[in-house]
């Protein structure tokens, strides 16, 4: 036994050479590879038949083997480098095997069976084993070759990351998968200023769903990291042959003394090409880990099988068994691996496995306790777990992975499942309401405002029959609603089948009613659809087609100018800012101030008709004209054109103000009263813009004899003599109501503000989707009359909403004419034939 | 990279998620390209089985898309209306491959059985 080039130092090129066996010629089995399956694979092999080969393997690192996932610590500064390593030089030495390493193998000659290594080094082998494992993607962005862009992989760029945090700064990660994140962690925790730039809207996207997405996000930005989703790096700025920033494809520029690659990973199987193995993603094996070749084998990251190629340690375990099997002729195989994935960040504590997806068959179980920060979600298809994302509480995803692993029948615990393997393994437990029937009078129920069970049921005994009265009634599950169930289930137990349902719910994927949900968004500051689906317990991973809109509102509404709209979450015509018709085109309605115009709107009418072949144009009910059949890709030029006459969109697609009618008035009529053309020019200058409930529309008529028909509007100036009549709560659509007198006023001052302070009114207190008849119908006129009593209460209203509309009165046609969200207008491309087959041109 | 029998549509970052975007198919069926809040990917014919309403305009949720004429819930998995309505819109096989959106090239045609094999430029 020789040690050659230096002493047994873990972390130096060492290379100890095996002895030549004295009892004879073994089977020479070459390693390429001294990582983690390499070894193992070694390792499965010697416990097998410890004399069965001279083993020989090259390891591009010039270091001994040590434990890969443990990198992570070790940047972080919870692990040293000795205490990861896993194979000693003794390992080595004890076993006859020959390691060189600091030594890349550069070729494999499959006719003379050889290896052929940087060094020159040659090496004969009968059996070879291929364990390169993977390279780190870079993408091909300009820059990518600067001084200090590292790549997490390996010990050395440990120690690179090291010496950048030595001199700290300011470090961005690009990627925000399972390595990024715990690079990030890693050169936080070493004081480096930390931003992450991922392309996908929510972290770990391929692990974690958008709701446990989220609250990873809150918790990294608590620990003062900066998260940028959605962000596509454009450019790695240098300075003097070193990094100085990174700049996204939107223009922001983020200073960086050191930038981590760490978008992915791609199988090293460049000398199985080479060599002529047959390679796709990865390099193709069978059960036994057999390649193409029947003397070479391949295990670890570089291989696919059975079409997959895996980045974790434990399908390693697995092909490594197989393998050794396969070669010392006890072949069993390896048949694939199920996954499952926890972030390696202290303090994070999250768990994912199999498939989160979803999909045709699949039932979400959903469990979020806000108080605690707790998402589980387990997806059940055909009665068996099929996947599992956990967030803030893990304990139980070993179960729910080995449920899924094997595939168990989860019927019969089906309730309880959520709840974890200590209660729904609790046999008389397994009825919900018999757990809860089962604590005592003093088990604390309400977190959030210490109501015990006690108090529950004495309050529920004392006349509150539904959740609301019990809500009302003492508190319980008034707050962040997480005790719903428990409450619910109380009624159950307390009243058998006597539980009045209350308010309707506000879609299937939640247990508040509307109302709740408005209240808690402001009593719980919430600023975004995900936090409220966390911290009101939404019942499903991100919402449906009814809740989304709905929350877009009244979280626009609680917070203008501070909440970013979501334009996926409206409905198409409020997101194309026109009309979707029934052949997918679109209607263009300009706005018309009080259904006044002029020659110059009216020409480029004309013209956008002409220009774009629009096959109708017709007067609305609504006082404006309606220019039909435009295309989606057309739209931005239609009202760039529009736009250039003065004309801004006059949002007939909206729940938001349409029109404000006119009728000519004091000016030309000889009945008119007052000057109610220009009064609703005023009011419709005053209130367009402005997102509501539902859609609202405003009439001005100069006399009584209402030729605007005020009484049939959502608010109605009805001009006489003395002053204005204002009305409130008409509607001329599918069931007529006429208005309800409001109040009457003596100026045009006046009877705008009251029109602010009632819109305002409207907007914070109304259901989404419910116009201002039936919200009036419900709540009474008196609550109406007493909100905007006094002139204080109408000042604020009024205040509130002019503040909105500074947010609000931008024309969202003329951002579109400069092309913001053109990707909303675009083709992604064209599909079309050309010659002999079909090809693609980009839009 | 993929190509051969899969038609290359460029990189996933140009289709925000929650929302579609639309891949007209000269001689075929124009089609809608989701990328779903999970942050999967489905490609599908852009008409809905009731009136043929333009899917890629609807509100996406889970991996299920409403149509924005008449409130069908379409699946982006198989294509097949939910709940009590009923039918089905054709699925496009797709992948997604370091980072670039693939579709099997036969059936953006069509499921054109007699489709030639191209190659994918963008
Ligand atoms: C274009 C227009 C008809 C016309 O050619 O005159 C029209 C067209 C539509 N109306 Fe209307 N309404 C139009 C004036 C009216 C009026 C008259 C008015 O505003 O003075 C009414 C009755 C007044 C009222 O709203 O109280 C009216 C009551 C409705 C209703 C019933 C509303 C209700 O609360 O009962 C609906 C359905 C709805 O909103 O859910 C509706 C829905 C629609 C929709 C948006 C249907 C839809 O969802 O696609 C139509 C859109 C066509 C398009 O693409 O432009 N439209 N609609 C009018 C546009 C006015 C404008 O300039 O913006
Ligand atoms: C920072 C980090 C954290 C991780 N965390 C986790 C985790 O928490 N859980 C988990 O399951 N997985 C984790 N992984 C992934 C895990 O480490 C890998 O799945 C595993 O190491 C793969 O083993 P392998 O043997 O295939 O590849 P490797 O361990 O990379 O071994 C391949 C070796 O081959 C060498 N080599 C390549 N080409 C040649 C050549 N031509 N000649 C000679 N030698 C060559 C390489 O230098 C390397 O040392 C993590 C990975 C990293 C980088
Ligand atoms: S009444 Fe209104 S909703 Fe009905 S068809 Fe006419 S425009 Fe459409
Ligand atoms: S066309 Fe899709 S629901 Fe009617």
């Amino acid at each position: 036994m020789r040690v050659t080039n230096g002493d047994a130092d873990v972390n130096a090129p060492v290379n100890f050479e095996g002895n030549a066996f004295p009892e004879g010629p073994r089977e020479r089995l070459v390693v390429i590879g001294n990582g983690m399956a390499g070894c193992r694979a070694v390792e499965e092999i010697l416990a097998r038949e410890p004399e069965r080969f001279e083993i020989t393997i090259f390891g591009a690192e010039p270091r001994v083997n040590y434990n890969r996932i443990m990198l992570s610590p070790v940047l972080a500064g919870e692990k040293t480098f000795d205490e990861i390593v896993i194979n000693t030089p003794a390992w080595y030495i004890d076993n006859g095997i020959t390691l060189v390493s600091g030594d890349k193998v550069e070729r494999i000659d499959r006719d003379t069976q050889t290896v052929i290594a940087a060094s020159g080094r040659t090496e004969p082998y009968d059996k070879l084993l291929i364990a390169t494992g993977s390279d780190p993607f870079i993408i091909p962005v300009p820059g990518k070759d600067l001084d200090g862009v590292v790549t997490f992989r390996d010990l050395d760029d440990v120690d690179r990351m090291l010496a950048a945090a030595d001199k700290g700064g300011s470090a961005v990660v690009i990627g925000g998968g399972l390595l990024g994140l715990e690079a990030a962690h890693g050169l936080s925790l070493r004081g480096m200023q930390v931003s992450v730039i991922h392309l996908m809207p929510s972290l770990m996207e391929r692990q974690l769903d958008e709701a446990a997405g989220f609250l990873l996000r809150s918790e990294l930005e608590k620990r003062g990291q900066t998260i940028l989703t959605g962000a596509n790096t454009q450019e790695i700025i240098g300075k003097d042959g070193h990094v100085a920033g990174v700049r996204l494809e939107d223009g922001t520029e983020i200073p960086a003394d050191i930038v981590v690659m760490a978008v992915g990973i791609r199988p090293a199987t460049g000398l199985a090409k080479e060599a002529g193995l047959e390679v796709e993603r990865g390099i193709l094996v069978d059960d036994h880990m057999v390649t193409s070749d029947p003397n070479i084998l391949s295990v670890g990251e570089c291989v696919q099988h059975r079409g997959l190629c895996y980045g974790l340690v434990a399908p390693l375990w697995d092909m490594c068994r197989a393998l050794a099997d396969h070669v010392t002729d006890r072949a069993t195989g390896y048949e694939g691996s199920v996954t499952s994935t926890k972030l390696k960040v202290s303090g994070i504590d999250l768990f994912s496995a199999g498939d989160f997806s979803g999909g045709e068959g699949c039932e979400d179980i959903v469990m979020r306790d806000a108080a605690r920060g707790i998402y589980k979600r387990v997806i059940v298809k055909d009665n068996r777990i099929v996947g599992a994302v956990l967030y803030g509480d893990t304990t139980d995803g070993s179960w729910y992975f080995d449920l899924l692993k094997k595939g168990e029948d989860v019927s019969e615990i089906r309730e309880a499942l959520i709840f974890g393997q200590a209660f729904a393994s609790g046999g008389a437990l397994l009825d919900p309401n018999a757990a809860v029937a089962a604590l005592s009078d003093d088990a604390e129920i309400c977190g959030c405002n210490g109501v015990s069970k006690g108090q529950v049921v004495s309050c529920i005994e004392g006349g509150a029959h539904s959740l609301d009265a019990v809500r009302s009634g003492c508190k319980a599950s008034a707050s962040c609603g997480s005790c719903t169930n428990l409450v619910e289930s109380l009624l159950a137990v307390t009243l058998g089948g006597e539980v009045e349902t209350g308010p309707a719910t506000m879609c299937r994927c939640t247990s508040f009613s509307h109302d709740d949900v408005r209240a808690l968004i402001i009593e719980k500051e919430l600023t975004s659809i995900p936090h409220v689906m966390q911290e009101l317990h939404w019942s499903t991973p991100d919402g449906c087609a009814s809740c989304r809109p709905a929350l877009n509102y009244y979280l626009l509404c609680a917070l203008p100018g501070v909440y970013e709209d979501d334009q996926k979450s409206r409905f198409v015509n409020e997101r194309m800012h026109a009309n979707i018709q029934k052949d997918g085109t679109y209607s263009v309605v300009p706005r018309m101030w009080g259904g006044l115009t002029n020659p110059r709107e009216l020409r480029a009418i004309a013209d956008v008709v002409e220009k774009y072949d629009a096959p109708m144009v017709k007067v609305t009910g609504g006082q404006r004209l309606d220019i039909f059949g435009i295309k989606k890709e057309d739209l931005p030029a239609v009202w760039a054109d529009l736009n250039a006459a003065g004309m801004v969109s006059g949002h007939a697609y909206g729940k938001s103000l349409r029109t404000v009618k006119t009728c000519v008035g004091s000016e030309w009529c000889r009945f008119g009263t007052q000057d109610s053309t220009g009064l609703g020019v005023k009011i419709e200058r005053m209130t367009w813009g402005s997102w509501m409930p539902h859609k609202f529309k405003i009439a001005v008529s100069g006399c009584p004899r209402n030729c605007a028909e005020a009484t049939i509007k959502d608010f109605g100036v009805v001009c006489v003599d003395s002053g204005y009549e204002l009305h409130v709560g008409g509607n001329g659509g599918i069931k007529v109501r006429a208005t309800d007198l409001l109040c009457k006023v003596a100026t045009e001052e006046e009877a705008m503000e009251m029109c602010a302070a009632f819109i305002q009114l409207y907007r914070e207190e109304a259901r989404y989707l419910e116009r201002t008849a039936p919200w009036i119908e419900r709540v009474g006129l008196e609550h109406v009359k007493l909100a905007l009593a006094d002139a204080e209460a109408v000042r604020a209203y009024a205040a509130r909403f002019h503040h909105s509309q500074c947010f609000m009165q931008d024309d969202p046609w003329a951002k579109r004419a400069a092309g913001e969200r053109a990707d909303l207008h675009q083709h992604l491309a064209t599909v079309r034939p050309s010659d002999s087959s079909y090809q693609l041109e980009k839009a | 990279m993929m190509t051969g029998d899969w038609l290359d549509i460029g990189p996933v970052g140009q289709i925000e998620a929650g929302t579609a975007r639309t891949l007209p198919v000269e001689g075929a069926q124009e089609l809608a390209i989701f990328h779903t809040l999970r942050g999967e990917f489905f490609a599908i014919v852009n008409a809905c089985p009731h009136k043929k309403g333009p899917l890629s305009q609807g509100i996406v949720h889970g991996d299920v898309v409403t149509c924005p004429l008449h409130n069908w819930n379409i699946s982006l998995r198989d294509g097949r209306a939910l709940g009590d309505d009923e039918g089905c819109v054709p699925t496009i096989p797709l992948r997604v491959d370091a980072g670039r959106i693939y579709l099997l090239r036969a059936a953006v045609l069509g499921g054109g059985a007699e489709a030639a094999p191209a190659e994918a430029e963008v």
